[in-house]
């Protein structure tokens, strides 16, 4: 079985004592920041970009990749216990699980996510094993215009299944693949845009701009609204272990919602956030057994779902990243340009290329869950006494290390400044209600898409309609079309503005 | 006429402006080419062109459809806005002249103050604990050169 070989070759990387610690440390890490609030992955990866510089490409994507589903674990703590949701991935573990810890039933709920995200994460892992050699196999089958035409169907689909206005998020896309075009042409080595500075002919770096909006941004604009108290519920986390009953209304919760997260992950702009929404409702609508709890007052279905769905979309989102080096999220945009960092060209390459990598990340994940659910059932203790860090001691800390890694990058103070306009750009796009997320899909992905457009009008020498004659390509640009078309409908319009309404 | 949501209102001009910077500096300045061989401008202007003509529509919308509240933009958090940024970039500038043992607390103290409650006590802890922690950190573990002693003493 070539699964089980590659699988086999992926724990082997794994297991190594070096991979294991960092996989340790940043499944670690992702709790915490998980657990706090006003702390997001994006902005910690990109902390953490500028210090991978001194490892090797292997371990350093599996300590980011370990910071993702970290996240999520911490989120879903933080949203049982005290209603907050760390992540935006766990807005709707709220509603139950936090009415189960108000009836001294925590420990239930933190177990049903626990395990149920640990079943999902396996299912997640073996999906991503299984699927991602076919799909590799068929990207190599592409074209400059396919290549082009499958960017724009994943940065539609990023922005379709986002919330808030299309149109503002489509704009926002074209403002990030024009920042991206703030660099030296690839073709005619004409550098572009950079007003004679020499730092910007090499384009501005991404990791200047997801810290200058995800962390400099979020933290104005959280130091703008007034504090809020928050109430926790520590006193009673004892009797962890979920009844016998539990557990037989949680398993079907969880089959569902690792099913949905997985099928959610792969598709572009979906992932944990969209898995655990619709994981919820579909809970919801499942038919109650007798003797239930009612959903809104702590049913343990309406935590394991969206728990296990949100893990499993974490996971299978690493799919378009690893075959097609198409980042799905903000997260994944940030593991392509770790790539990129570490001098591997992000695409269906990398599986042949670099198989150590590839299968090693993959099976880290699983060992990163593993490691996640027995670290976090003991530790919650621990987890629930960082929530009393004040604010006003976190905020500094964030935009020191946002700082020093700021200037780390090249060692010069212009990343620095770079960063600090990006924070004030943040700002800007917060109080205008502009998603920056996929701004920044745009601005990794620009460069990228023209060189393909390039390439492709040259090949069909200045034919644009080679895009909708070659049937691969026609078929994703129509795919990307349909989304519009579909999210535009009346009546679709209306459920999905509902939906988003519940945040 | 009246703008029925202030937000949109702003974002569609913003979009508006930057679509046609972009465009205009590309015409202006980079060989378009053609078609059948894109030169450097090519993908900017379509770029360019195409966020403007979103941007309008926005705009357009923002005048035209009615909504609740007429979404406005709100009071600008000047304080944490211009202290946190200039906070940053002040560090950028000095942390090659005076080092990380003067530069890093200061920034600390000074961004600490963009928050409500500011305690001289609470910043100055946080500022020692943070300088001690990123030495351990970025000096001695991760081995990145970063200046930690100002340059005219020397070191």
């Amino acid at each position: 079985m070539e699964l089980l070989n590659n699988l086999a070759l992926g724990f082997g990387v794994a297991f190594t004592l070096q991979n294991l610690l960092y996989a340790f440390f940043g499944a670690m890490l992702g709790t915490l920041i998980g657990v706090l609030p006003g702390l997001g992955p994006v902005a910690t990866i990109a902390m953490l970009l500028p210090s991978i510089y001194a490892l090797d490409a292997t371990p350093a994507l599996i300590m980011l990749a370990g910071i993702y589903y970290g996240a999520q674990y911490g989120g879903s703590t933080t949203a049982i216990l005290i209603n907050v949701p760390g992540e935006s991935s766990s807005v709707v573990t709220a509603i139950d699980g936090y009415q189960m810890a108000r009836k001294g039933r925590a420990g239930a709920a933190l177990a049903a996510a626990g395990l149920g995200s640990f079943f999902a994460g396996c299912v997640g892992t073996i999906i991503i094993a299984a699927f991602a050699p076919p799909l590799t196999e068929l990207a190599f089958k592409f074209g400059p215009a396919e290549y082009f035409s499958l960017m724009v169907l994943g940065l539609i689909g990023a922005v379709v299944l986002a919330s808030g206005s299309l149109i503002k998020a489509i704009s926002m896309i074209l403002l990030g693949l024009l920042l991206g075009q703030i660099n030296t042409d690839v073709i005619s080595g004409v550098p572009r845009y950079s007003f004679d500075i020499p730092e910007l002919t090499d384009g501005i770096g991404f990791v200047a701009i997801a810290m200058g909006v995800f962390g400099f941004g979020e933290i104005i604009s959280n130091l703008s609204r007034p504090a809020e108290h928050r109430e926790v519920f520590t006193k009673d986390v004892k009797g962890l272990w979920p009844t016998f009953a539990d557990f037989k209304q949680a398993f079907p919760a969880v089959l569902r919602g690792t099913a949905l997260g997985s099928l959610l992950g792969v598709l572009p702009g979906g992932g944990a956030l969209l898995a655990a929404f619709a994981a919820y409702t579909v809970e919801k609508k499942t038919p109650a057994k007798p003797g239930e709890v009612p959903f809104g007052q702590g049913n343990i279905r309406g935590v394991a779902g969206p728990e296990s769905a949100n893990n499993a979309g974490a996971q299978t989102s690493f799919i378009p990243m690893l075959t097609l080096g198409i980042p799905p999220n903000a997260v994944m945009a940030l593991m392509v340009g770790a790539m990129t960092i570490k001098g591997i060209q992000p695409g269906p390459q990398v599986m042949t290329s670099n198989p150590q990598l590839f299968w090693g990340l993959i099976a880290s994940m699983w060992v990163g869950n593993l490691m996640l659910i027995i670290l976090n059932l003991p530790l919650i203790g621990m987890w629930i006494k960082l929530l009393t860090v004040p604010y006003r001691f976190l905020f500094p800390a964030i935009i020191v290390f946002c700082s020093i890694g700021l200037y780390t990058l090249n060692n010069s103070p212009f990343d620095v400044y770079i960063g600090a306009l990006f924070g004030l750009v943040g700002y800007l796009f917060w109080k205008l209600g502009c998603e920056p997320a996929p701004l920044l899909l745009g601005f990794i992905l620009g460069p990228m898409m023209e060189e393909n457009l390039r390439r492709a009008l040259l090949l069909s020498r200045g034919d644009w309609t080679t895009f909708v004659t070659r049937p691969l390509s026609a078929g994703l640009l129509a795919a990307a079309a349909l989304m519009v078309v579909v999210v535009m409908l009346p009546s679709i319009k209306k459920k999905r503005e509902e939906a988003f309404q519940e945040e | 006429m009246k703008i029925k949501s202030q937000r949109d209102f702003w974002s569609g001009l913003m979009f508006i402006v930057v679509g046609i910077a972009f465009a205009w500096g590309a015409a202006a300045n980079y060989n378009f080419g053609s078609s059948a061989r894109p030169g450097p401008a090519y993908f900017p202007f379509g770029l360019g062109v195409l966020l403007a003509i979103l941007g309008a529509f926005v705009t357009l919308k923002a005048l035209t459809i009615e909504t609740e509240d007429g979404e406005p933009v709100g009071a600008w958090a000047w304080r944490p806005l211009l202290w946190i940024c200039l906070s940053i970039a002040a560090f950028g500038f000095l942390l090659p002249k005076l080092g990380m043992i003067i530069t890093l607390p200061l920034l600390v103290v000074v961004s600490a103050m963009a928050g409500d409650e500011f305690h001289w006590k609470d910043a100055a802890l946080n500022a020692v604990i943070l300088t001690v922690g990123s030495w351990a950190i970025f000096i001695l573990g991760l081995k990145l050169t970063i200046p930690l002693w100002p340059s005219f003493l020397g070191a």
